[in-house]
């Protein structure tokens, strides 16, 4: 299979990562040999095999829906990139 | 004393507790060393100072009844310290100061041992030789120019090179165990759901463990039994019944059964490592440990397995660097602009490259070809264990297919690169624990690792293992100093 520059444009939308053509061109080559690589699992018949979705066999506990941590307001915007006393700012989504 | 950088773990608590010396002169000795040791690039950030003070504290009102009284120490900046910037490595976590500790390193304070610096990695742990890290590569002490391995590369430099009497690392396709062979140390990658992963910056959440990187196996034991806890705060981790391994580590492995997968015997792997192992074969037997063939039908599988679910997983994980909550931000036109200027130049390349396979593999029309494929491949390798477990107790190979290589040598190739991890995947992939201890040195006088791979829970019986082999090995590190001013 082939990786193109199409789709690496249409994969950099998803991840929100802009690339230019030079950057694209290069991923475009890392990418491909990474797949040829990854597609050695073809050769592999999986049709009756449960996937695993994870090693730690146990289901996962309740537990009771009390608030243990409180007034972290403080603490949660501490490190936001633009500061503004209560709220989290970004550029203007409505024009 | 002027070798107290040269004392291991055990000794050093030995010492304080007896009163031969104080938290204050021995964090002094390593926050001295590490100030000359400049030159390896291990630490992103530094706390000298701030140990200084609270190893005074400590020595007003010693409680000597802790494990780690007094004891100085570096860790990964994977960890999140309260109030001391946790970067991951990463030029997007470059400003970033947690408000809250981890667990694991929770653990450690509360045993009495204090915080001197943070280690550099590769970023977000992505990577098998400490280049990819936004603060450069790490020096490898053993030789000028050479990798300490990755992504505990920072880890595995300090403790090499004794600026740091222990330290711990994380571990998600061989993260501990490589750079411990690299550098002649001791590194355990815990069962999956042993330690914690609350508070550690997460790469692939089914693979992440945090462990200890030590001088020796006993050293290893003891920071094991202080991190590994049941931690409500993270919903993989798991109750069972902990040991005190340090406690409970014995060097009689009379009877154990020792497995060898034929699997591993791979193409292209060196004489020198197959010499490794058969020296390690010998020295299971000297101690009196039955070595029996397996087969592990599907290692060849493990690492695009690997290179499809931890991608995924990164994906998603790193979806939340967004430059809106914290961390770096570029300004953008408008909101989606911001988001993509921000990630294209607060992630270096290997992350991209990573988040971008990650996206592809979970995207519209590919998830059952490639993750559900490799969810698929994964449960078959788990089985092989499972089999393999059947018949011995632990199983025996080498960590590494190469010693330690030149920085610069294969980051033109992400897959060489990758190749690395060959030895170690299989077992993050199954959720084991393992150990890499260091058992010999190639024609260059370079370490070379042998790794023990255990049952799930089961840390206790490799840590036995590698205690009484290390004894046969007889392990010497050539270290020359040559960094320190």
């Amino acid at each position: 299979m082939s990786i193109d520059l199409k789709t690496i444009k249409h994969i950099s939308k998803l991840s929100r990562i802009s690339v230019d053509e030079k950057k694209a061109e290069k991923l475009a080559g890392d990418l491909n040999s990474i797949f040829d690589f990854i597609e050695k699992l073809n050769e592999l018949k999986t049709d009756n095999v449960e996937p695993l979705t994870s090693v730690a066999e146990t289901t996962l506990k309740l537990r009771s829906d009390e608030v243990k941590s409180k007034n972290l307001r403080d603490q949660v915007i501490k490190n936001s990139p633009k500061e503004n006393e209560d709220y989290f700012v970004v550029p203007k989504v409505i024009e | 004393m002027s070798d107290i950088t040269k004392q291991s773990l055990s000794e050093l608590v030995e010492n304080i507790k007896s009163k031969k010396l104080s938290s204050s002169e021995v964090t002094k000795a390593f926050v001295e060393r590490s100030e000359k040791s400049k030159e390896l690039n291990a630490y992103i950030t530094e706390d000298y100072a701030n140990a200084l003070n609270k190893a005074k504290n400590f020595d007003k009102k010693p409680n000597l009844d802790l494990k780690l009284p007094g004891i100085p120490m570096a860790v990964k900046d994977l960890f999140c310290t309260r109030d001391l910037r946790t970067t991951a490595g990463s030029k997007i976590l470059n400003n970033f100061v947690p408000t809250y500790e981890s667990t694991v390193t929770q653990n450690i304070w509360n045993e009495g041992a204090i915080l001197i610096g943070k280690l550099n990695c590769d970023e977000f742990a992505m990577g098998s030789s400490n280049e990819t890290s936004f603060f450069g590569n790490v020096q490898n002490p053993i030789d000028q120019n050479l990798v300490p391995g990755g992504s505990s590369g920072g880890s595995s430099s300090a403790v090499a090179a004794q600026l740091t009497p222990i330290t711990i690392g994380t571990d998600t396709g061989g993260s501990i165990r490589q750079p411990a062979s690299f550098t002649g140390t001791v590194g355990l990658k815990p069962t999956y759901g042993s330690c914690s992963r609350y508070g550690i910056v997460a790469f692939a959440s089914s693979l992440d463990q945090a462990g200890p990187m030590a001088q020796n196996v006993k050293d290893c034991a003891l920071l094991q039994e202080v991190i590994s806890t049941y931690d409500e705060k993270d919903s993989t981790s798991i109750d069972f019944k902990r040991n005190e391994y340090s406690k409970e580590l014995t060097k009689d492995i009379k009877g154990k059964k020792i497995g060898i997968p034929k699997e591993y015997r791979v193409d292209g792997m060196s004489k020198e490592i197959e010499e490794l192992w058969k020296k390690g074969i010998e020295y299971a037997k000297d101690c009196g440990a039955e070595i029996i063939d397996i087969s592990l039908p599907h290692t060849n599988y493990a690492l695009p397995t690997y290179y499809i679910v931890a991608p995924a997983e990164a994906s998603s994980n790193l979806a939340r660097y967004d430059g809106v909550k914290y961390g770096f931000r570029a300004e953008g036109e408008n909101l989606i602009d911001m988001y993509e200027k921000t990630r294209s130049e607060g992630f270096g390349a290997e992350v991209q490259r990573r988040i971008m396979i990650g996206t592809y593999v979970l995207s519209s029309g590919y998830y059952d070809a490639y993750y559900l494929k490799a969810q698929k491949v994964r449960k078959l390798i788990k089985n092989d264990f499972d089999e393999a477990y059947k018949k011995v107790d632990v199983i025996l190979t080498p960590s590494t297919p190469s010693s330690a290589f030149k920085i610069g040598e294969k980051t033109n190739d992400p897959v060489s690169m990758y190749l690395n991890d060959i030895f170690t995947v299989p077992v993050n992939l199954a959720g084991l624990p393992g150990i890499s201890i260091p058992a010999g040195h190639d024609a260059k006088g370079y370490p070379l690792g042998l790794q023990i791979i255990g049952k799930a829970f089961d840390e206790q019986n490799i840590l036995n293992i590698a205690y009484a082999m290390e004894e046969k090995i007889n392990f010497k590190n050539n270290i020359t100093d040559w960094w320190l001013k």
